[in-house]
């Protein structure tokens, strides 16, 4: 099955939902595809509150919704090549938007590997997905302000959250909260936050050393300061802030920056009538995502006039995520957690000493299979760029494990 | 909604996705890994493919991003 559009826009998040309305609205055909069964993306999750007006937008104009498809390959200009549960299609198109959004830093320590060990969005993801928390006894653990709607989020689904760990220090994070004061916006959505974790144990400068248990998780270990001490816990919610999905991008040649995927001021990326918006050109929340996805719609509209009436709101969110990157900078301590038997990569169960012998991700590739297994270095790719400084975006397709049948 | 997980039958609400469902179940270990670690999901999103099960006979599913349906057979990794 094969079909043309003038714009598809991938990813289904803010941005990408911002991006489609756009092109709708000046009146181009759309198709947006997304990995997920329902738009939203990750913050979002369906039709949450913030999201349902451009979803229903999106319900007004002639946009094609391809939901839980993922594009693995583009064999040939212009062609993206999609694979479902139900079977796989080829679309065309002539602009193409990037909106493939960002996943948790995830970083190796000893017991990480347990199940109930899960990233911080991770397992808000899984309990807005129907995972039962009720009762549950739950630490938070990582960096940045994800970390606090989580607790929010499970400690309103009836979770018990035992404390907070945020490795970034006091200071700095007050640095970031006052500042907030700069964007009345932030600042509500701040308060709200912060009623909702009232008598909530936050800890600053704290992180967690390791993870305990029998099959699965039953305590951790965490360090603050010079104390250490163990907390009983059913799970572990840990992620260390966000990276940019940028596979896709790569793919298709576009240039990265020091941040993500490189664009100009128009969104578009170093290749000719391929966009980006969102955490893939670096993480910045999401009114950078909705700011740069309405440039980037109308932009790919050829309506260059109404992607410039939006420069202004995405400078001022611009601001608010140079705030955030300073704020949670990760500390060199987090690059000492795993010992040389923890387990670095999880699909081939690479240990850290193997890979840390290795001069470059490639090499580590080659000689250890670390990054080879079915989710490509998605996990320990994030890992060794924060370890050992490597570039690992290096990639051929298929970009996400594929039937073979698909692969004709 | 009912469906099965490794035999036993587990009642979950309508959207719920299967990644759910198996944990709903009790069950915390969804597969092995290649040196036979227990495992189970980690990014909730799709990525990291260690809440790989079996669904319908379709192994190596991730069950994180599909939504259950009524009857279905899951079974993981034990």
């Amino acid at each position: 099955m094969s079909e043309s559009f003038p714009v598809v826009v991938v990813g289904a998040g803010p941005a990408g939902l911002a991006a489609a309305c756009r092109v709708a609205e000046c009146g181009a055909r759309v198709a947006l595809v997304d990995d997920n069964p329902q738009a939203g993306g990750q913050i979002w999750r369906g039709a949450a509150p913030p999201a349902a007006p451009w979803i229903r937008r999106l319900e007004q104009y002639r946009v094609e919704w391809i939901a839980g498809a993922r594009v693995f390959a583009a064999p040939s200009l212009g062609a993206l090549s999609l694979e479902s549960y139900e079977g796989n299609r080829e679309i065309h198109y002539r602009n193409l938007i990037l909106a493939t959004g960002a996943r948790e830093l995830f970083l190796p320590f000893p017991g990480w590997t347990l199940p109930n060990v899960m990233g911080a969005g991770g397992l808000q993801a899984l309990a807005k997905s129907g995972l039962p928390v009720a009762g549950k006894r739950v630490v938070v653990a990582g960096s940045g302000p994800l970390l606090l709607a989580v607790a929010k989020y499970l400690r309103e689904h009836g979770a018990r959250v035992a404390l907070i760990a945020e490795q970034a220090a006091h200071p700095s994070v007050v640095r970031f909260a006052v500042g907030l004061a700069g964007s009345p916006g932030k600042l509500a959505q701040a308060m709200r936050l912060r009623a909702g974790l009232v008598g909530m144990r936050y800890l600053t400068s704290c992180w967690p050393l390791s993870a305990e248990g029998d099959g699965k998780l039953e305590r951790i270990t965490l360090r603050r300061g010079g104390k250490t001490w163990s907390e009983a816990c059913d799970y572990l919610a840990c992620g260390f802030g966000l990276i940019p999905n940028l596979e896709l991008a790569s793919l298709l040649g576009c240039k990265l920056n020091r941040r993500g995927v490189a664009v100009d001021d128009f969104q578009q990326t170093s290749v000719a009538g391929v966009y980006s918006a969102g955490e893939a050109t670096g993480i910045g929340g999401l009114d950078l995502a909705i700011a740069e996805g309405e440039i980037a719609g109308f932009a790919a509209a050829e309506h260059l006039q109404l992607a410039r009436s939006r420069f202004a709101e995405r400078a001022s969110a611009r601001r608010f995520a140079d705030s955030l990157e300073r704020a949670f900078a990760l500390r060199a301590e987090l690059k000492e957690l795993a010992s040389a038997d923890t387990i670095l990569c999880r699909c081939e169960d690479v240990p850290l000493g193997r890979v840390r012998e290795c001069a470059s991700f490639r090499e580590a590739k080659l000689h250890t299979r670390c990054g080879m297994g079915p989710c490509q270095g998605r996990v320990c790719g994030g890992a060794a760029g924060f370890l050992f400084n490597w570039r690992t975006e290096s990639i051929r397709p298929p970009i996400f494990p594929a039937r073979i049948s698909s692969l004709r | 909604m009912t469906l099965r997980i490794n035999g036993q039958t587990v009642e979950v609400a309508a959207g719920a996705m299967v990644s759910a469902a198996v944990a709903a179940a009790g069950v915390s270990q969804f597969r092995r890994s290649v040196t036979g670690e227990p495992r189970g999901p980690l990014c909730g999103m799709g990525i990291c493919f260690e809440c790989r099960v079996t669904i319908d006979g379709r192994e190596h599913s991730r069950s994180c991003q599909i939504p259950c349906a009524e009857g279905m057979e899951v079974r993981t990794d034990v």
